[in-house]
């Protein structure tokens, strides 16, 4: 029994790794209706730019606000060049724009960085806890509190500040927030922003758990089906679905994998959200889209 | 120009005691009128009186509540939109649903797509009865383009073209797969004098020539009254008024309806 | 009412003038393909360049029909590709006595009804949702060829390859038969595509892009014919696969049908032109030949002193900077550009 909740909770917790990553997505995704496949090499871009400037010499705290002010330029380089121009195509349109957004920041990332792994020290031990019976990892630990830290914050961003606000506003019904003057482009600079600085956290802990790589950038596949099964358009919806598929995962792997082989990670995922489409497109938390003639 | 009722005159289209609510909200109220095969019947009424949602369950894209609709003998409550296309029922819409990136003439032949009766397999490889289907479906849409004046706009994409044009293009996919019934939603909508004209002019024609029994909603009450042989008014769902163009407008209930309305 | 102007009317006169040179365009065309590039081209360039380019447009037209026609957006092109690679290759095995036309048939049959499989809930799901599926069929598909060794027959290596291409027991492995094999296959599968595009089959794909309710409502049975696409679209992506095994690379491991070549082939149909034939090849040939052009550039330019994996990230920058350039200038690819030139070559002199 200890077992089964071992890697139930050793799931959870991996789980809240997928959700840091997915709410950068669902950030983007509310404020202007697009997945980001480009997440996910944001996040490896962020995190190999902190490594590097940390490996340079620069110290902790202001190698992390360097690599915050790159994102933010970013961010604004991105609105203006790619958003922008795409403003009234389908979504299907930006999609495939993040698609090759997202290639032009790896191949810049790695040609500028170079492929080799990084090894990052957050000061975080990777040792294991007991709490009662059951074997927790701390590093997982952290990495929860953190996610969950990271969700105050944003949920203190989005109701109390004028920007949060006028974020939803537009999320809500984009014409009628720039009738009122809302400055579309700036919500989006600094959503996309503030979607950097989410990966850049979520890369942070995943870099200190398996190292800077390339492979970081294919978190994003995982972050589909977190998203199927949360919702798109909530941060809540992330963090179940993101927890769900984590704890299921792990299960998986543990009960079913012996029986076939093993290497059930790899897709497992994806058929839970094959499940979910069946009984709940929209998600548990997102909103259903209506159309009309 | 009143054009005479072509056919025998006998009901084709039966509603009954219709009734459609959305969340509460009474859309349509017990509704029933009957429409005569061959003639051009018109629904007025103001905003919101539950036309278009009429026209979308005559289209099977909603379910009514209650009652049913008579469409040439057959009871039909529950019905899909392909279903509904099959019984010889075409439609319009408000924001001219057409296939923006194809060309005026491969929309109309779209609305051919359901009378195929060839195989994939046999178009894929190009079979004798594939190209003879091709070239009787492309001599129809020929004869439509014709009816309708549109040749010149044959190979442009329909995005392309203007909202007028754009208009008769739908109504040209409509009328290929010669319906006996034809739904047009507010088909006068956003043109200017000329342009109304000769839609109307066009629907007349179609009616008269093709044997097309139509159902149209419109706003423009001129010219409504002046196409139609007969209307029918709605005012919050319920029925107001029915009868021929001058019992209409002389209906005192229709009159006050519309002076508390600003169109 | 009469449409008046002259221009529009020669216009339209002069473009249904220049749609009879197609039909000398096309017998120039398969001359040059049956005749002159197998007669001229170098073992290299036909091994290396174009039988790869050929197959990839191949895959690119599968997908096309997918997504540029029906506009279902799908990124299991890999997966696919692999079905048709893996059953060609185990009916090899299996039943060597099947002639290998039939076997490539096959094969692509079974990759149809994986697709269709696959493409099943697709009538009940949209756009991103859909994409999903495809990623789910892309990485199940993955983990299927890796993990189950019968696919690949047991070998230590996890790839498969056919003993000797034979056709009828003639020897097709050579450079020319190779070429002739997957050159034939192209133009006969480049047709039937032509001739479904061109039928009602072709116009209730794109009624379902443009608007599918629209099509439902005007009576197209927009599921049979989504499960339509999803089949043939997969039936074209296998024997894709199976040549780029057999045809091009000699033997194929799951890695070379992995989450980047469907990503590749996605590409190949956005820069060449979704929704267009021809833009299959063009945007083949870009894909194909950039990194070639690339490599030239930068070797005469700096002397050979480029490292191989900054290369590499140069060229994927770059691809991400020409897919993003071409969504926003012109979404319809480069067969788009083209056949605009050409409109505005053949109105030019009525501008004035």
């Amino acid at each position: 029994m200890s077992t089964f909740i071992e890697t139930f909770v050793g799931g959870l917790l991996a789980g809240t790794m997928y959700s840091l990553v997915a709410i950068g997505f669902v950030l983007i995704y509310k404020a202007s209706g697009v997945f980001n496949f480009a997440q996910g090499s944001i996040l490896l871009f962020a995190a190999l730019t902190f490594v590097t400037l940390k490996e340079a010499g620069i110290p902790f705290a202001a190698a992390l606000v360097m690599t915050i002010l790159i994102l933010i330029a970013g961010s604004v380089a991105i609105e203006r060049l790619i958003l922008r121009p795409l403003a009234n195509r389908s979504p299907m349109t930006l999609f495939m724009a993040t698609l090759g957004l997202s290639y032009i920041v790896e191949g810049g990332a790695q040609g500028l960085m170079g492929a080799q792994v990084h090894q990052l020290d957050l000061g975080i031990d990777d040792v294991p806890l007991f709490i009662g019976d059951v074997l927790i990892s701390q590093f997982d630990l952290v990495a929860a509190v953190t996610a969950v830290v990271l969700v105050g914050i944003l949920a203190l961003f989005f109701n109390k500040t004028r920007i949060g606000i006028s974020l939803r506003a537009i999320a809500d019904d984009t014409r009628a927030a720039l009738s009122i003057g809302i400055n579309q482009n700036r919500i989006l600079q600094i959503v996309w922003s503030v979607a950097g600085i989410v990966g850049l956290v979520a890369g942070m802990l995943w870099g200190a758990r398996q190292g800077v790589q390339f492979s970081l950038s294919l978190v994003v596949l995982k972050a589909l089906p977190v998203l199927i099964i949360g919702g798109f358009t909530s941060i809540g919806g992330a963090i179940a679905g993101g927890l769900i598929v984590g704890a299921a995962e792990n299960l998986a792997e543990t009960y079913i994998g012996p029986l076939i082989g093993g290497g059930t990670t790899s897709w497992f995922a994806y058929f839970l959200a094959l499940v979910f489409l069946y009984i709940r497109p929209a998600g548990l938390f997102g909103e259903r889209v209506i159309e009309r003639v | 120009m009143n054009a005479p009722i072509t056919g025998g005159g006998e009901p084709l289209l039966d509603v009954r005691n219709i009734s459609l609510s959305f969340k509460g909200v009474s859309a349509i109220a017990d509704l029933s009128f009957s429409v005569r095969r061959g003639e051009i019947c018109a629904l007025i009424g103001p905003n919101g009186a539950g036309k278009s949602s009429l026209l979308n369950i005559l289209n099977g894209v909603y379910l009514p509540d209650a009652g049913e609709v008579v469409f040439d003998g057959e009871h039909f409550r529950h019905i899909k939109p392909i279903q509904v296309a099959r019984r010889g029922i075409a439609r319009t819409f408000q924001n001219n649903a057409l296939f923006k990136k194809m060309t005026v003439k491969e929309n109309i032949l779209t609305g051919l797509a359901r009378h195929s009766a060839v195989t994939f397999v046999e178009q894929a490889l190009r079979l004798p009865r594939a190209r003879r289907e091709e070239a009787a479906f492309s001599d129809r849409a020929e004869s439509i383009l014709e009816f309708l004046e549109l040749q010149a706009y044959r190979d442009l994409a329909v995005g392309t073209l203007a909202y007028g044009i754009q208009k008769r293009v739908e109504l040209g996919r409509a009328l290929v797969s010669a319906p006996q019934l034809l739904l047009l939603d507010e088909p006068l909508a956003g043109m200017n004098a000329e342009e109304k004209e000769e839609i109307s002019d066009f629907v007349v024609d179609l009616n008269r020539h093709l044997d097309v029994t139509v159902v149209l909603i419109e706003h423009d009450i001129g010219i409504v009254m002046n196409m139609s042989h007969h209307v029918v008014v709605l005012d919050y769902g319920r029925k107001i008024g029915d009868g021929t163009p001058a019992e209409i407008q002389a209906n005192p209930e229709v009159i006050s309806a519309y002076l508390g309305t600003v169109h | 009412m009469a449409v008046s102007s002259v221009a529009t009317n020669t216009k339209a006169q002069l473009l249904s003038f220049s749609e009879r040179r197609p039909r000398w365009g096309i017998a120039l065309l398969l001359v040059t393909l049956l005749v002159i590039v197998p007669y001229f081209g170098s073992e290299y360039w036909l091994d290396a360049i174009i039988v790869p380019l050929l197959i990839l447009s191949l895959a690119g037209l599968g997908l096309n029909l997918l997504t540029g026609y029906t506009g279902q957006t799908s990124l299991g092109s890999g997966g696919f590709m692999a079905v048709g690679a893996f059953s060609t290759f185990l009916f090899g095995i299996h039943a060597p006595f099947i002639p290998l036309p039939l076997a490539l048939v096959g094969a692509g049959l079974i990759a149809a009804v994986v697709g269709l499989l696959f493409g099943l809930p697709s009538s009940r799901i949209k756009g991103f949702y859909l994409m999903v599926t495809s990623l789910a069929a892309q990485f199940f598909l993955e983990w299927v060829f890796l993990n189950f060794p019968w696919f690949y027959n047991y070998s230590s290596s996890g790839t498969v390859s056919l003993p000797h291409l034979a056709l009828f027991s003639l020897d097709i492995g050579s450079t020319a038969g190779r070429y002739y094999l997957t050159v034939t296959i192209v133009i006969v599968l480049t047709w039937v595509a032509k001739n479904l595009l061109q039928s009602h089959v072709g116009r209730s794909w794109m009624a379902i892009r443009d608007m599918d309710t629209a099509a439902a409502v005007i009576g197209i049975p927009v599921h049979r014919y989504k499960n339509l696409a999803f089949a043939i679209s997969s039936f074209y992506l296998g024997i894709a696969g199976a040549l780029w095994a057999f045809a091009y690379l000699g033997s194929a491991g799951i890695q070379s049908f992995g989450i980047n070549r469907s990503f590749q082939i996605l590409f190949i149909i956005i820069i060449g032109g979704m929704g267009s034939i021809e833009g299959n090849f063009i945007g083949a040939a870009f894909i194909s030949l950039l990194p070639l052009a690339l490599d030239y550039v930068v070797q005469s330019v700096f002397a050979g002193h480029v490292d191989a994996g900054l290369l590499q990230n140069v060229q994927k920058a770059i691809f991400g900077f020409l897919i993003i350039w071409f969504l926003i200038k012109e979404p319809d690819g480069i067969a788009r550009l083209i056949r605009n030139a050409k409109e505005r070559i053949a109105v030019w002199p009525l501008r004035f």
